[in-house]
């Protein structure tokens, strides 16, 4: 008999130390005898998404899984003395049952329902998890029954830019014409866009290193809907661990034939290649990233075409981020009325929510829309991690608008946030204590926009540089009004002329910041207005 | 790191050439070899790619990851994205900088260590966060870097494999 014992091997808990405290664990149980007839084996699952307690340790009991954290490496001995590894709940550090910590049970998980669970590289694991249900679904139906099932269910894109993804397939699905040849289909592709650079995300890196098989089989689906018989994914080089895990997936994925000439033999075909980013934001622009896929710099293309018409290499693709493509089995499984049922408004379904800088207890929320940030923020994050009053909320990531306060009450809905001039994006919830200074914020994202702009088009590649300047002249006093106004100015020439969300969206913080922390962007002028 | 000769480069290239947009692949594949990619290699692969040199320059310096010139020992990257910004990873450059003597794109004296600057390690919630090679680092302070610094310094970082016979190349392995 062994006593199973979890202990993730996601980026933020090897982050915090989480191998550290295996070697421990390994060697200090040698010095504590374990029950009779009983060895320690040691699981690295993923991450439960409950980041502020990592490293966390889970041991399997009769009851269910008994958690403890966050452990450090000091704290191994204590805890074995404590009686961890027989599940015992005395330790200071000892969170009881894992399903029942508030964090977690209050949450709706549907796309992230076996992060943390399984052994991410384990296919007997995910299938005892109701992995591949929705494949062995897919393979029963058409391709137009199953872009119907993905347009029923209202997913839109989790990237950010939330286009219902059933639109998508369907155009791609159509896609015939670029056949002379009618008898032959045309190759058609699925891009998996993993190259989530926004700051204060993680959900597709937590996905990735905790349940692959789900982006994997979402994949799959995909090019079954669409006729697509070769599938991408795009990731980024600054997650070496999620590339690790995804690679070992895919090689298992082809052994046990879910891809590969004959899936399940069914006749169907689809491979699947993991392919690096190099460090460039822009690569998250799917025309871009596209380009980037072909070996080219990753220079933003002109749409229309759009990618579904013609994409990589030309062809009718499918581009879809992580999060879309591994809600996709789950839809399937259970169907679409299921997963359309939570949500609001026109935005149907769960987010995971990502709750990030300075936050007492940051992770991974996945609820349905409609809930508001004020709950997220104070109920799961349990306010700053500083203990500082919290001065702004800067949500979907460095192209997001700040928003203060008497905004945190909004609806979380991709419709609600627009009506605000602000995005979802892809969730990540930013927060910053009083401490921050939002004119330097604004700069920055200016700044952030003229070091990652692909160059292409003029208001993006000149008017970020002209921006950081126009924004130091009124910080330093310098004709403050007169530079407002032209920050403005650019700002409308950014958003009406860019040729994507880069320069798009980059006044989407800078206007937040002058409309709504003007004190910090002109303190002096504030000040005479007072005066007046 | 094997020896820096054309035969080998070639090789490096041949074996990802096959690929549909092979060129990002055959970066990579050089860059992981040496730790940069070698003047060399370039009429090298614009040969194979029946490009020109131009277009591959081009390529190696639109991304961030391709570099040239060969790095100290280690690379540490800081993360400047808002959610570290929002836990005072500014101040944490500041400091950082101090403590190795070297701004973003140099290298120490000593040769130890490549400092850059890099936008989100996908830690946000443990922040801020730096990254030294491939490991990411949570929680960063200047204590706690400036003896990681130490041991980066005076110390052999060995890969080492982890658990159910996977191969951790993040793993922060046994100190000589």
């Amino acid at each position: 008999m062994s006593i199973n014992v979890y202990i993730p091997r996601d980026t933020s808990a090897l982050a915090m130390g989480a191998d550290d405290v295996v070697k421990a664990l390994k060697f200090q149980t040698k010095l504590f005898h374990l029950p009779e007839n009983k060895e320690l084996n040691i699981i690295r699952n993923g991450s439960r998404g409950l980041f502020y307690l990592e490293p966390l340790i889970e041991v399997e009991t009769k009851q269910g899984r008994i958690a403890y954290g966050p452990v450090t490496v000091d704290d191994v001995s204590s805890l074995l003395e404590h009686g961890i590894l027989q599940g015992k709940t005395e330790h200071p550090l000892c969170l009881g049952l894992t399903k029942n910590i508030p964090y977690l049970a209050k949450q709706q998980r549907l796309t992230f329902a076996r992060a943390g669970i399984i052994n991410p590289l384990c296919i007997e694991d995910y299938l005892a998890h109701d992995g591949f249900k929705g494949l062995n679904k897919a393979l029963t139906l058409s391709s137009q029954q199953l872009v119907d099932e993905i347009k029923n269910s209202g997913l839109r894109g989790r990237g950010g830019a939330a286009f219902p993804t059933g639109i998508k397939w369907q155009t791609v699905l159509d896609e015939k014409s670029c056949v002379k040849d009618n008898a032959k289909q045309p190759q058609k592709y699925i891009v998996c866009n993993a190259d989530e650079g926004d700051s204060g995300t993680f959900a597709d890196r937590l996905l990735m290193e905790a349940d692959p098989f789900s982006l994997i089989e979402g994949m799959i689906i995909a090019g079954l809907a669409v006729g697509a018989t070769q599938g991408f994914i795009y990731l980024r080089s600054e997650y070496p661990q999620a590339k690790i895990i995804l690679k070992q997936a895919i090689q298992l994925a082809y052994k046990k034939h879910y891809l590969g000439q004959n899936i399940l033999q069914s006749g169907k075909q689809f491979e699947l290649e993991l392919r690096l980013g190099a460090g460039a934001y822009i690569c998250g622009e799917e025309t871009s990233l596209l380009e980037s896929l072909e070996g080219k710099r990753g220079l933003v293309r002109a749409k229309p075409p759009l990618p579904a018409i013609e994409g990589l290499f030309g062809k009718p693709t499918v581009v879809n981020n992580v999060i879309s493509l591994a809600t996709v089995p789950i839809i399937l499984a259970k169907g679409a009325d299921y997963y359309q049922y939570f949500g609001m408004g026109r935005s149907r379904g769960t987010l995971p929510f990502q709750l990030a800088g300075n936050i007492k207890q940051g992770g991974l929320v996945e609820l349905a829309f409609g809930t508001s940030l004020a709950d997220l923020v104070n109920d799961f994050g349990g306010g700053s991690y500083s203990g500082k009053p919290i001065k702004a909320i800067q949500v979907g990531g460095p192209l997001g608008a700040y928003l203060p306060q008497s905004q945190w009450h909004t609806e979380l809905d991709y419709e609600a946030f627009a009506n605000i001039e602000a995005v979802l994006g892809h969730g990540g919830i930013v927060v910053f204590d009083d401490s921050v200074n939002m004119a330097q914020q604004a700069r920055f994202a200016m700044e952030f926009c003229s070091i990652e702009s692909c160059g292409k088009c003029t208001p993006c590649r000149i008017g970020s540089v002209r921006g950081v300047e126009t924004i130091d002249k009124i910080i330093n006093d310098d004709n403050s009004q007169q530079n407002l106004e032209l920050l403005t100015d650019l700002c409308d020439t950014m958003v009406d002329g860019s040729l994507c969300a880069m320069g798009g969206m980059t006044p989407f913080p800078v206007r937040s910041v002058i409309k709504h922390f003007n004190d910090d962007l002109m303190p002096t002028a504030q000040q005479q207005g007072e005066e007046i | 790191m094997p020896q820096l000769s054309t035969a080998k480069i070639q090789q490096l290239i041949t074996q990802k050439q096959h690929l549909s947009g092979a060129l990002l692949p055959i970066l990579h594949n050089i860059q992981d070899q040496y730790g940069y990619i070698p003047k060399l290699a370039l009429p090298l692969i614009a040969k194979t790619l029946q490009q020109t040199e131009a277009e591959i320059y081009g390529v190696i310096s639109f991304y961030a990851h391709f570099r040239m010139q060969p790095t100290g020992k280690h690379i540490v990257e800081i993360c400047r994205g808002e959610a570290c910004q929002a836990m005072g990873s500014q101040q944490l450059e500041q400091v950082l900088k101090q403590q190795l003597n070297c701004d973003y794109g140099q290298t120490t004296k000593d040769n130890s260590i490549t400092l850059e600057p890099v936008y989100c390690l996908g830690n946000c919630a443990c922040a801020p966060s730096i990254k030294v090679d491939k490991k990411v680092y949570g929680r960063m302070n200047a204590d706690k870097f400036a003896h990681l610094s130490d041991q980066l310094r005076h110390y052999t970082i060995e890969l080492e494999s982890t658990d159910q016979g996977v191969v951790n190349e993040q793993t922060m392995g046994k100190i000589k």
